[in-house]
């Protein structure tokens, strides 16, 4: 957590994670990160679902079945997956409109989440809410937020509700490099402070904001000590990294549930695509995003070390590939067919 | 002649207090800024200092008096050079001086000599309340605004309060105190939270008692960060707890207004019914006195437009106790508009275990058949004033109290206009996109052929709040805009 990171904040065309935050000791893959044989495979396969529901997601956009806004989560898929393997049951979840990805983290059906980006009524709002607005009181899952930042604030009041119900789960609050220059985000850091609220704050720093890279936007760019002013704990991490990425989320999300407060992971991560589907990404370069693909995918880490350890072969992880394509086919098929809300749906669900 | 020593205002709003202790006695020196006094509002204890030198006289007001009206001579101060035979000339003047001047404006709440309240509880809450402090308490009642002093109460009793159910005198503070008690005291999910509310009682005292009855797990003071604040609580209610918001005004709302209606007000919808937000956001609303612009803004309109949202204003303290409760459990966002000028205003209130109000119905405050009148919260106020004055020239006007904005209860309107053929609608906000003009439009939609003339709205007249005391009492309504307008609408003139 050492602010001499700031040295290693990510730029546009470095390398995110291995010279991210050598302070914190968290990023390299050391021996002390290395996952089990059930991890791996656990985290090769999950971040492969959300990698294959975004794609499809793209291809129903480009045939119009899903309309509005559309953000993908493809590229960042270690960062949920990590954390959601350091929580356990009845952690919550919320984060802002990329939130595809967190939503099949939290074990979300596939189905619902897709028949809900094309506007169905099996969607998980009935059709309502469309892909920013979607919610699971069963999986604990808060949404999905559409207005950027408004997350940090609602998270912090889950976090709340957990300290009045001395029920020792902790939250989790996701959000972007943009959301992290929000002024609600440090009226919520400062609450949850003083009131040690059981919080762990997500920065995905993509390096992104829409179109607006972090060094444009942000006057310091080490967005893991946001915190600093407000003594609250932070440490940047190699979000490309699972590996990583669940170290250093146990860390955060022990020390916010043994009643020491928030506390800040700043993942350094990318995202291949668009901010949403109408985005060229102009404001980078393709060479950028290739690179990144073929030096930092955190779906092709696992693979190569699935491989290369023997603990899994090539045909093994080809039948896991076909497992989760035939998931998201039937997602697809089922969110095409499903039929449209009745229109009656119009007029429920206002007041309760 | 000896200095007088006034009862000073310590709010904008404040008309009368307890003195309660001398720290002087007869025949002490003072000089200026020592404290020789304490006196108690129902918001705070406040030191008063003298601002001359001399020797303390004589004292007017003993220890512990109640309801000492502001401007009151409470002691004397004899000069250098006076000895008490001065005392007898001076003594004698007071009393016509006792009384506000009616129509000194400025002048009349200026304490004129001897006392000034000293904010010694220099935080927010007292510094807001004592930086209008010069209030003339007596204007509004020469010029006719019924802000000030409403006219006794005569409204309707609630139908389904008993026959022979005591009423007690209370205040609306303390029914919305009393409103809170009695919720977190049934549901220990309700939890109150906001600036001031815990240690310093309330930045208007309706918070007070909570704190010691509850404790600070479920009275939460907050930073000054209103949209953060308001996001936490939002938060915690998406999370299954019901809390209370209390912004200290709505004025101050309008940083938090993205997580009231984007978070809280559209979240069942957005789920499909999954997730709902059960919150009270209250406070005060609209103009108090004196305070400009940027306090003093009704966001009546503002809220009801809004699906998702439940938007009540009360004007009496049944109503504010009963539609209090109520609201807390509400599955659904409730915006509660309270105001600061009714906060002191006494109403009675029915002593049931559980008065409950509900939601969506407007009262007839005074029956009539000439020309209805809509209005609610202190709009009511101009409005039975003016049903009263209408009264004495022969018009007989019925005045509904709309209780609720949203979901209007826009059936008791239609019945009562079928009857009357003429509307006048009353608020403090201003007209365009206003609470009087949604009225309007649904009478027009709905009775039109009833009505006898067009309808017409008193309101905030189209300008920011001006500070100047005469200016202020132009741009809000008055009883004789509503009069006026009654007989407009009546062809009377």
């Amino acid at each position: 957590m050492a602010v001499s990171a700031a040295k290693a904040a990510p730029t546009s065309d470095s390398q995110p994670a291995p010279e991210a935050a050598p302070e914190t000791g968290v990023s390299s893959a050391s021996g002390a990160l290395e996952f089990t044989k059930e991890e791996e495979l656990h985290a090769h396969r999950e971040m492969l679902l959300i990698r294959r529901f975004e794609e499809k997601a793209g291809q129903l956009y480009g045939m119009g079945l899903i309309g509005g806004f559309c953000h993908l989560y493809i590229g960042q898929e270690a960062v949920v997956i990590g954390m959601q393997m350091a929580v356990e049951p009845g952690d919550q979840v919320i984060t802002g409109y990329r939130d595809h990805g967190h939503m099949l983290a939290c074990e979300m059906d596939p189905k619902g989440v897709m028949a809900e980006l094309t506007g169905r009524r099996g969607g998980y709002s009935k059709g309502k809410g469309g892909s920013m607005h979607m919610f699971s009181v069963e999986k604990q899952f808060y949404g999905g937020h559409g207005i950027v930042g408004a997350q940090v604030s609602l998270g912090t009041g889950l976090a709340f509700a957990n300290r009045y119900k001395k029920n020792g789960k902790v939250s989790l609050v996701y959000f972007g490099d943009g959301a992290s220059n929000q002024g609600q985000v440090y009226e919520s850091f400062n609450m949850a402070k003083l009131w040690k609220l059981p919080v762990v704050y997500v920065i995905e720093n993509n390096k992104y904001g829409m179109g607006t890279s972090v060094e444009r936007a942000s006057s310091n760019t080490n967005l893991s000590q946001r915190g600093a002013s407000f003594d609250i704990p932070g440490e940047q991490v190699d979000g490309m990294d699972v590996r990583a990425v669940k170290a250093a989320g146990a860390r955060a999300i022990a020390h916010a549930r043994e009643g020491k407060g928030p506390y800040i992971l700043e993942m350094v991560t990318y995202r291949y695509r668009g901010h949403s589907m109408s985005d060229p990404a102009k404001y980078r370069s393709k060479d950028e995003v290739q690179k990144m693909r073929e030096t930092h995918d955190p779906i092709e880490q696992v693979r190569a070390r699935l491989i290369k350890a023997g603990l899994a072969t090539e045909d093994e992880l080809k039948a896991v590939d076909k497992e989760v394509r035939d998931i998201v086919n039937a997602a697809a098929e089922f969110a095409t067919n499903d039929p449209e809300p009745d229109p009656s749906e119009l007029w429920t669900d206002i007041l309760r | 002649m000896p200095i007088e020593v006034l009862m000073p205002a310590l709010s904008p709003t404040m008309e009368a207090g307890k003195l309660a202790k001398w720290l002087k006695k007869e025949g002490d020196a003072v000089k200026s800024g020592d404290v020789i006094a304490e006196i108690e509002t129902d918001k705070a204890t406040m030191e008063v200092e003298a601002v001359d030198e001399g020797v303390l006289g004589k004292i007017l007001i003993a220890d512990g008096s109640e309801d000492v009206k502001v401007n009151t001579p409470i002691a004397l101060i004899l000069a250098d050079g006076e000895d008490e035979s001065a005392l007898k000339n001076g003594a004698s003047t007071p009393a016509g001086d006792a009384q506000p001047k009616p129509d000194a404006a400025p002048a009349a709440g200026e304490p004129k000599t001897g006392g000034e309240a000293a904010a010694k509880r220099a935080d927010e809450g007292a510094a807001k309340d004592a930086s209008g402090g010069k209030q003339p308490t007596g204007d509004a009642k020469a010029t006719g605004s019924a802000a000030a002093n409403p006219p006794a109460p005569e409204v309707l009793p609630e139908p389904d309060v008993p026959e022979g159910t005591e009423m007690v005198m209370t205040t609306v503070r303390d029914a919305l105190r009393d409103a809170m008690l009695e919720e977190m005291r049934a549901d220990e999910r309700v939890f109150l939270m906001g600036e001031e509310v815990a240690e310093y009682q309330g930045a208007y005292k309706v918070s007070q008692g909570l704190l010691e009855e509850f404790g600070a797990e479920r009275v939460i003071d907050t930073p000054i960060t209103e949209h953060g604040f308001a996001g936490v609580g939002v938060g915690a209610a998406l999370a299954g707890l019901k809390p209370i918001v209390e912004f200290m005004t709505f004025n101050f709302a309008m940083q938090a207004i993205d997580q009231i209606i984007n978070s809280a007000a559209k979240t069942l919808y957005m789920s499909g019914g999954q997730m709902g937000c059960s919150i009270v956001f209250r406070g005060a609303n609209g103009a108090a006195a004196r305070v400009g612009a940027q306090h003093s803004q009704d966001y009546a309109a503002w809220y009801s437009n809004v699906p998702g949202l439940t938007v009540l204003a009360p004007y009496t303290a049944a109503d504010a106790k009963g539609l209090l409760k109520a609201a807390i459990r509400d599955n659904n966002t409730v915006i509660f508009l309270e105001n600061e000028i009714l906060y002191g205003q006494q109403f009675p209130v029915p002593k049931l275990d559980d008065y409950v109000v509900p939601i969506g119905k407007a009262k007839i405050a005074r029956p009539g058949k000439d020309v209805t009148i809509v209005a609610w919260s202190i709009g009511m106020t101009y409005a039975l004033k003016a049903a009263e004055e209408l009264a004495k020239d022969g018009v007989d006007a019925e005045v509904i109290d709309l209780r609720t904005i949203r979901p209007m209860d826009t059936d008791t309107i239609i019945e009562s206009v079928k009857k009357t053929g003429r509307l006048v609608t009353v608020e403090e906000g201003w007209a365009q996109s206003g609470v009087g003009a949604e009225i309007s439009a649904r009478v027009m939609e709905r009775a039109f052929d009833w009505l006898d003339a067009p309808v017409t709205r008193v309101s905030g007249k189209d300008v920011p709040m001006p500070y100047a005391a005469n200016l202020e009492k132009l741009a809000l309504p008055s009883v004789a805009e509503v009069v006026e307008a009654a007989k407009a609408v009546c062809y009377r003139t």
